[in-house]
């Protein structure tokens, strides 16, 4: 096709802020329910989204985009009209007043043996002049997780930051958008050390 | 600036601002866009991250971005003008455009998602306390699919300037949120389009937190008289061009989603 660019990328378009009023036009019914609550296999995914001074986000907007449990990619459409039995591997939750946010989802599995699964996480908001790329990966396969390149390449102290906790309904992951325990966000822009 | 009086609102003024946001602009030249860290967007100081984004490779499902399609999608979702008992009050316009990869390649067949304020300046949000009529036929939300050559097309109403609170008597240029994704994770983006000519862009932190002159113009759409129609509406034009991992695998992303 004569419209692909053959020499250098051409400029990309930035983003700006989602801003304060995002609320008619993102969410949607069944946003944040990717199965329906209750449903077999259905765990809960929750966490607070917090500023530098610890307090919650009443108006942050998170995604999620994951496997399925047996670490296949969904490529289902039906994510905005859901139909309460496709699983298409994305959801949208705004966060309450008090700066959390809740998905009812199955748990992702890894995409091959031996590696780690994760939800690959999207956090938008007012105040927040670009999306932030992130992941939340299971805390059980102790192996896959220490073997995870990204993990790899953290200090301790701030590979903690990408990995879940349990809790009686499934999985807790806090996002801190600055200072003390500040999550890891990710610049997902191209590969650097390998060719997939 | 110590001479520069405090206005009655206990803001700082614009022109405290804008002396921030023309040195910022000197200082930080062609980095990464937009700006995490750009004070003169006062709440944003404390909700950017203070390290930089770390670099990782991207895994499988980053090299997959979720999957749209016709039972999403209503068609009626891409006319902001319908679904009130009557037309709503402005300027009615079309807005159409070309989502396109780094590559040129384009974006077919994937969501985009808009909203915006009315034609005063007006969103239907309980937070927005600007003095400016709602509008009864008018939402200002829409949604619609690109088609197999990457184009998405609304017809809306051109929206007004509004009033914000980031400084004395600052006021947001007209904008329509966009909200779009690729083929990839990375893809992702949230932006906002702007009106060509508009006074208020060199007053306004959000859009000058893109500190590239030339990566800000990507974000004005241009008049376009073979986009208007007679009699009916006014047309813009503004493509897209969605970054990621350079495409890499983009092969796969292809022909799988019909
Ligand atoms: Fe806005």
């Amino acid at each position: 096709m004569s419209t692909i660019s053959e020499g250098a990328p051409l400029r990309t378009t930035p983003g700006q802020t989602v801003g304060p009023f995002f609320h008619y036009g993102l969410p949607y019914d069944g946003d944040r329910d990717l199965v329906p609550p209750g449903s077999a296999g259905a765990v809960r995914l929750t966490g607070l989204v917090t500023d530098g001074a610890g307090n919650g986000l009443p108006d942050a907007l998170v995604e999620v985009w994951q496997t399925r449990p047996d670490g296949s990619v969904p490529r289902e459409p039906g994510s905005l009209r859901r139909d309460g039995w496709t699983f298409t591997g994305f959801g949208r939750a705004s966060t309450g007043r008090d700066g959390r946010y809740t998905f009812s989802t199955l748990e992702p599995g890894p995409t091959e043996p031996g590696a780690a699964a994760f939800f690959a996480v999207t956090v938008f908001a007012r105040g927040l002049t670009d999306r932030l790329f992130t992941r939340a990966y299971l805390p059980d396969d102790a192996a896959a997780l220490a073997a995870d390149r990204l993990l790899a390449s953290l200090p301790a102290e701030r590979r903690s930051t990408l990995v879940a906790r349990r809790d009686g309904q499934g999985l807790v992951f806090d996002i801190r958008l600055q200072g003390e325990g500040e999550t890891v966000f990710l610049d997902l822009s191209g590969y650097r050390t390998r060719t997939p | 600036m110590n001479s520069t009086p405090v206005p009655p609102s206990g803001l700082e003024s614009q022109s405290v601002v804008s002396a921030e946001i023309a040195a910022i602009e000197q200082a930080r030249g062609a980095a990464p866009q937009p700006a995490l860290d750009y004070p003169p967007y006062r709440s944003s100081a404390l909700r950017h991250p203070t390290k930089d984004p770390h670099h990782t490779d991207p895994e499988a499902i980053e090299r997959w971005a979720p999957c749209f399609g016709e039972r999403d999608v209503d068609p009626l979702e891409a006319d902001l003008t319908v679904g009130g008992a009557g037309e709503p009050i402005g300027e009615r316009m079309v807005v159409t455009g070309r989502v396109t990869d780094d590559r040129g390649r384009p974006v077919r067949r994937q969501l985009v998602e808009i909203w915006q304020a009315n034609a005063g300046g007006r969103y239907v949000h309980k937070r927005d306390r600007h003095p400016a009529p709602l509008d009864p036929n008018f939402t200002g939300a829409g949604r619609c699919l690109t088609d197999d050559d990457g184009y998405y097309r609304f017809q809306t109403i051109k929206p007004g300037p509004y009033p914000w609170r980031n400084h004395h008597n600052a006021w947001r240029p007209a904008h329509i949120h966009f909200s779009l994704f690729g083929t990839e994770f990375a893809q992702r983006l949230v932006t906002q389009m702007y009106f060509p000519g508009d006074p208020l862009f060199a007053l306004d932190p959000i859009l000058q937190s893109v500190t590239d002159r030339r990566d800000r113009e990507m974000l004005v759409a241009a008049y376009d008289h073979d986009v208007t129609t007679h009699e009916w509406a006014t047309g813009y034009r503004w493509d897209i061009v969605l970054g990621g991992a350079h495409g890499t695998l983009m092969e796969n992303g292809e022909g799988d989603d019909a």
